[in-house]
C-alpha cells in the first residue's frame, strides 16, 4: 500500500473498510506503526495500549459510525485500567482510571477505539505543551517549534499521522490553537454541549471537550458520537443533538460572517493577518456577506479569564494532595508537610503560579476586586456575542497572533505566553462553539511552513453553523490537506 | 456580679436518604469501610457531582416545618480546605443562598433535662434559627498507633446544618434545644438524629458577659460532644470556666475547645488567629436549585409536630396535658396511642396504659415503641374486656404479657389458658349472699348512704373467690341485693 492509513480520514477509512480491502486491524497495526516510526522526534504519545487496541480492533464492528477507527486521548480524559497523569508528574505511574469518563463511554459504543495517550501542558495550563511535567512535545512541521497547547499531543499527533484523529479538551484555545499552529481541524463545542464527566477539571464553567482532526467532516463525525445530556454532567445541555453531516453541503451563500475589529488589530504576524484575509476572500466568494462588527470588551477577555479560571483552578486541584493516589513525598513530619512539600514536588511552576492565583483572587477581602468583578465582566462579554450574533451568522478571526513560536522562546514571559490564546478565550468565556481550520502558512523566518489557522465562532448550540462553515472553506481550499 | 450567658448552636444532621448528597451510592451504617464508594464521593480526577432531589426535599420539609422561609433560588458553593477525610479537598456546601432562612425551635417542657424540668426559666420559649443549608459528609477517619484510617462510605451522606441564633441562655435549654429539635426531625422522617451514632452533630458558641455590659462577651467554639447531656455537661464547664477568668481578670480569646467527656473538661484546640479563610465560590459543576416545585410538593406533606399533635389529644381523647405532652413526644408512641385510641371508647384508660403499662415493658424489655409486638387493635380488646367487666385490670396486664411474647395468639384464649373463665355466676351469687348475710352493720351503713363500703365488701368477694371474678360485676350484684 502506498499510502499508510494512518495518514487517512475518518471517513476515507469508513469507505476503505466497506470495500472490504481492509480492517480495522490493518487500521490499528497501521497506525501502531505510524507511531513507533515518526512519533519519536516529535514525542506527542505518552503512552499506547496496543495490544488492547488490537483486540478491540478485531471485535470492532463496522457497520458503526466509528466501528474500527483508533483515537488518540489526551491525557486528562479517563479511560478504565488506563494511566491518567494529565501531563503531571504528580500523577505520573501513580494513577491508573477506575472509570471511563461520558466521551469514552460514548465513542467505545459509537465502535472508536482509544488509542495511547497524548502529551499535554499540565493539568491542561498551558499553550505550548511545554509545561508538561512529562515531556516535550513537537511541532510535526517544525521540530524546533512547539505544538501549541494545551492539547499539543492531540495536534501534533494528528498533524503527523499517527493519529487518525483525537479527543481534546479547550479552555481558553487549547484544541483550537494547537490545531492552527499543527494545521489541523480542531473544534471546541459549545459548553454544555459535550459531557465533561470523566475530564480532569481544569476550570469547570470554561471546559469542554473536542475533537482534533483532519477534515471539519471527520469533527462532525466525531462531535455526533460524544454531544448530548449526559446524566453524569449537571451541567451538560438538554438539547436534541442535529446530525452534524447533514448541514454540511457546501453552500454557504448569502450566510452573514462577522469580523470583528477588536480582532484585527496592529499585534498580529503580517503573514497570519494576510492568510486570515485570503480565507475571508474564500468565503466571500463562495457567496458569504462579510459584515463588520464589534466587540467591544474584548480588551478584559485575558484578564477576565485568568481570574475566573484559576479561581476554579485552585479548588479543583486541590485534591491531588498525595493522599490516595499520586505522587507522595517520603518523609513528612505532619499532615501539613505532607501536602506541602508533595504538591510543591509534583506541580511544576505553572500550575503552581495558577493555583496561587487563584487562591488569591478568592481570598477574603480580594474575592469582591477580582473574583466577583471578574464574573460581572464575563457577562459583559457574553452580551457583546449576543449582540454580535444578532447581526451575524457567525464570526471570523485569525485562531492565534502568530504561528507556532520556538521551544523556550516564551517560557521565561508567562504574561506573553497568555495572550497566544487573546482569540480563542472569550469563546469559552461566552459559552460559544469555536472551530480553527487551516488557511495558509507561513514562509517567513522559518525553514519549515507553519500552519495558520482560520477561527470561525458560532452561538451557542450551532456548532452545524460553523461545521458547515469550515467544510465549505475545505471544499474549496487544500491547506488541510497538506502535511509536513 | 451576676453574669449572662449566650449560647448559639451549629446542629448537624444526616439525613434519611437512600443515596448520597452527588452520587447514588446508598447511605448506610456499619458497611464494609469503602464498600459504598464511586468516583464521585471519592473524589476520583474528573468526576462531577449530581444533586440527590431527596435530600433537597427532606431539608425543604425541615424548612416548613421549623417555619423558616424558603426562597425560590438555592445555590451550591465550595468551601475550600485540606483534611485527609474530604476527598477533594473542598466541601460542597451552601455560602450565601441556603435552602432555609429564619424560623425556629419551640423549646418542649418534657426536653428539657428531668431534674431540671420543674424550675424552668420561660415555658414555650422558641429559639430562632438563622438558617438551614445543605452540604456533603466528610470520610470518618479513625486513628490508631499504626497511622489513620480513612472510612469513605460517610463521605457524600447529606448534611443539613442548623444554625441557631444566640438566644439560648443555659445548659438546660441547650439540652432542651436539642431535643425539641431532634423530635422534630424524626416526626418528618427527616433523619434518625441519633448524637451517639454521629447522625446528628453539634457545635456550641458561648460566651459570657457581666449583666451591666450590653455587647456580647467573647465567642468561644466547643466541639466534641458525642450526646445531649455531653453538651450540658460541657456547657456548665466552660460557662464556670469563663466566668472564673473574667471574674479573676483574665482575658478570654476568641478560640475553639474540645470537651473532653471522660475527664470533664474543655481543652483549647486553636484560636482565632489560625482560623480558616474558606475562599468559598459558587460551584461550577452545579447549576442553582429552583426550589418552588419542591416547596409545593412539601408543603402537602407537612407532618403534625409534636405540640400540635399534644393539643388535638386533649381536646380530642380528653387526654391530660401532661399525658398528651408524654404520649406526642415520641412519634411512634403518639402513633400507637392514637391506633389504640380510635378503636376504644375510653380514651383516657387507653392513654393510662400505653404510658403506664406498655411503656413500662417496653423499657424492661429495651424495645423501641416501633417494635411493640403487641397491636394497638389487641390492646385496644384488651382495654375493651376491661370495661365490660369480663377480665380485671392486673388480669388484663397477665394477658398483655401472654401477647407480648406471642402476639399472634387470641386474648380470648390466652383467657381460657390463664384459667380466667369468669367464675360460674350461680357461685359468685352465692358468695356474695354469703358475705351480705356475714356483714349485716356494713350492709346497713351502706343502705344509710356510706357508698365507699361498697368497694370493701366487692373485696371480700373477690377474696373469697380467689380473684377470678370481676370486680364491676360484683358491684354491680352487691348494689342489687342491698340497695
Amino acid at each position: 500500500m502506498s499510502t499508510s492509513l494512518a495518514s487517512l480520514t475518518i471517513r476515507q477509512l469508513q469507505n476503505e473498510l466497506k470495500t472490504g480491502h481492509i480492517s480495522p486491524v490493518d487500521i490499528v497495526n497501521d497506525v501502531i506503526e505510524s507511531i513507533n516510526n515518526k512519533d519519536s522526534e516529535v514525542g506527542a504519545y505518552l503512552s499506547i495500549n496496543a495490544e488492547e487496541a488490537i483486540k478491540s480492533a478485531k471485535d470492532a464492528d463496522t457497520s458503526k459510525p466509528l466501528g474500527g477507527i483508533p483515537i488518540s486521548i489526551k491525557d486528562l480524559i479517563n479511560v478504565e485500567g488506563q494511566p491518567c497523569s494529565c501531563g503531571s508528574k504528580i500523577l505520573k505511574d501513580s494513577y491508573v482510571s477506575t472509570y471511563d469518563a461520558t466521551v469514552i463511554k460514548k465513542l467505545k459504543e459509537a465502535g472508536a477505539i482509544p488509542l495511547g495517550r497524548v502529551n499535554m501542558d499540565e493539568f491542561a495550563m498551558g499553550s505550548s505543551t511545554e509545561n508538561s511535567g512529562i515531556q516535550i512535545t513537537k511541532n510535526p512541521w517544525d521540530l524546533k517549534r512547539i505544538p501549541g497547547g494545551s492539547s499539543g499531543g492531540s495536534a501534533a499527533s494528528v498533524a503527523n499521522d499517527t493519529a487518525i484523529a483525537s479527543l481534546g479538551s479547550d479552555t481558553g484555545g487549547s484544541i483550537r490553537q494547537p490545531s492552527s499552529f499543527c494545521g489541523t481541524v480542531g473544534l471546541k463545542p459549545s459548553y454544555g454541549r459535550v459531557s465533561r464527566y470523566g475530564l480532569v477539571a481544569f476550570a469547570s464553567s470554561l471546559d469542554q471537550i473536542g475533537p482534533v482532526t483532519k477534515t471539519s467532516e471527520d469533527a462532525a463525525i466525531i462531535l455526533n458520537a460524544i454531544a448530548g445530556k449526559d446524566p453524569l454532567d449537571s451541567t451538560s445541555l438538554d438539547s436534541d443533538v442535529p446530525n452534524y453531516l447533514e448541514s454540511m453541503n457546501g453552500e454557504i451563500k448569502g450566510l452573514r460572517i462577522g469580523m470583528p475589529k477588536e480582532y484585527f488589530t496592529d499585534g498580529i504576524n503580517p503573514e497570519v493577518l494576510s492568510s486570515i484575509h485570503k480565507g475571508i476572500e474564500t468565503l466571500r466568494e463562495l457567496g458569504a456577506e462579510i459584515i463588520d462588527i464589534s466587540l467591544p470588551h474584548t480588551e478584559f477577555a485575558v484578564s477576565t479569564y485568568y481570574i475566573i479560571a484559576t479561581a476554579e483552578a485552585s479548588a479543583n486541584l486541590a485534591r491531588f494532595d498525595a493522599v490516595r493516589y499520586g505522587n507522595r513525598v517520603s518523609d513528612p513530619t505532619n499532615i501539613i508537610e505532607h501536602y506541602r512539600k508533595s504538591r510543591a514536588q509534583g506541580f511544576g511552576e505553572e500550575v503552581k503560579r495558577r493555583i496561587i492565583l487563584g487562591t488569591y483572587v478568592l481570598s477574603s477581602g480580594y474575592n469582591d476586586a477580582y473574583y466577583v468583578k471578574a464574573q460581572k465582566v464575563r457577562t459583559l462579554i457574553r452580551n457583546d456575542f449576543t449582540k454580535a450574533f444578532e447581526k451575524v451568522d457567525v464570526i471570523v478571526s485569525p485562531t492565534a497572533p502568530t504561528p507556532a513560536f520556538k521551544i523556550g522562546e516564551m517560557c521565561n514571559d508567562p504574561l506573553q505566553m497568555y495572550l497566544a490564546d487573546i482569540f480563542t478565550i472569550a469563546a469559552n468565556l461566552a459559552g460559544i462553539c469555536g472551530i480553527s481550520t487551516p488557511c495558509g502558512f507561513a514562509t517567513e523566518d522559518a525553514d519549515n511552513r507553519l500552519p495558520i489557522g482560520l477561527q470561525i465562532l458560532g452561538p451557542a448550540l450551532q456548532e452545524s453553523t460553523i461545521l458547515k462553515v469550515s467544510d465549505a472553506f475545505e471544499k474549496a481550499t487544500d491547506w488541510h490537506k497538506q502535511r509536513p | 456580679m451576676q453574669y449572662i450567658t449566650t449560647i448559639g448552636l451549629e446542629v448537624h444532621v444526616q439525613l434519611k436518604t437512600q443515596s448520597k448528597m452527588f452520587c447514588s451510592c446508598p447511605v448506610g451504617f456499619g458497611d464494609e469501610p469503602n464498600k459504598n464508594t464511586c468516583p464521585t464521593c471519592l473524589g476520583l480526577p474528573g468526576a462531577l457531582p449530581v444533586l440527590n432531589r431527596g435530600a433537597i426535599e427532606r431539608t425543604v420539609l425541615a424548612g416548613i416545618m421549623l417555619g423558616c422561609e424558603t426562597p425560590p433560588i438555592s445555590k451550591w458553593d465550595r468551601k475550600n480546605y485540606f483534611y485527609p477525610d474530604m476527598p477533594k479537598n473542598y466541601q460542597i456546601s451552601q455560602f450565601d443562598l441556603p435552602l432555609c432562612l429564619g424560623g425556629g425551635v419551640l423549646l418542649y417542657d418534657h426536653c428539657y433535662p428531668k431534674d431540671a424540668q420543674k424550675d424552668i426559666e420561660e415555658s414555650g420559649k422558641e429559639i430562632g434559627l438563622t438558617r438551614i443549608h445543605l452540604e456533603e459528609d466528610v470520610a470518618k477517619s479513625t486513628h490508631s498507633s499504626n497511622g489513620t484510617s480513612i472510612d469513605f462510605n460517610r463521605a457524600g451522606t447529606p448534611l443539613m446544618e442548623i444554625v441557631s441564633e444566640p438566644e439560648i441562655t443555659s445548659p438546660e435549654e441547650a439540652f432542651a434545644y436539642l431535643n425539641s429539635l431532634r423530635q422534630i426531625l424524626i416526626y418528618g422522617d427527616l433523619s434518625d438524629a441519633d448524637m451517639e451514632k454521629g447522625q446528628m452533630r453539634c457545635d456550641v458558641n458561648v460566651s459570657v458577659r457581666p449583666d451591666s455590659q450590653e455587647e456580647l462577651g467573647v465567642k468561644i467554639e466547643l466541639k466534641n460532644m458525642n450526646s445531649v447531656s455531653a453538651v450540658r455537661r460541657a456547657l456548665h464547664y466552660e460557662i464556670s470556666r469563663q466566668i472564673r477568668v473574667v471574674k479573676e481578670g483574665g482575658e478570654l480569646v476568641q478560640s475553639t475547645r474540645r470537651w473532653d467527656d471522660d475527664i470533664g473538661e474543655t481543652q483549647q484546640m486553636r484560636i482565632k488567629e489560625d482560623a480558616h479563610d474558606y475562599r468559598y465560590f459558587p460551584d461550577p459543576d452545579l447549576l442553582p436549585v429552583k426550589t418552588e416545585d419542591v416547596i409545593k410538593k412539601m408543603r402537602l406533606q407537612v407532618p403534625e409536630l409534636p405540640h400540635q399533635k399534644a393539643k388535638r389529644f386533649v381536646r380530642d381523647f380528653s387526654v391530660s396535658e401532661y399525658d398528651a405532652s408524654v404520649l406526642s413526644s415520641d412519634r411512634d408512641l403518639a402513633l400507637y396511642f392514637e391506633e389504640t385510641a380510635n378503636e376504644s371508647e375510653a380514651k383516657k384508660k387507653v392513654a393510662n396504659w400505653v404510658i403506664n403499662n406498655v411503656l413500662a415493658v417496653l423499657n424492661e424489655r429495651d424495645l423501641k415503641v416501633a417494635q411493640c409486638p403487641v397491636s394497638p387493635s389487641k390492646l385496644a380488646l384488651i382495654i375493651k374486656m376491661v370495661e365490660s367487666g369480663k377480665i380485671s385490670n392486673n388480669q388484663a396486664k397477665e394477658i398483655f404479657a401472654v401477647l407480648f411474647d406471642n402476639p399472634d395468639k387470641d386474648p380470648d384464649a390466652i383467657i381460657t389458658e390463664l384459667g380466667f373463665e369468669p367464675a360460674d355466676s350461680n357461685l359468685i351469687e352465692s358468695i356474695v349472699e354469703e358475705v351480705v348475710s356475714n356483714n349485716p352493720e356494713k350492709v346497713k351503713e351502706i343502705q344509710e348512704g356510706n357508698d365507699k363500703l361498697i368497694n370493701w365488701l366487692t373485696g371480700q368477694v373477690m377474696k373469697a373467690s380467689k380473684g377470678k371474678a370481676n370486680p364491676k360485676i360484683i358491684g354491680d350484684l352487691l348494689r342489687k341485693k342491698i340497695l
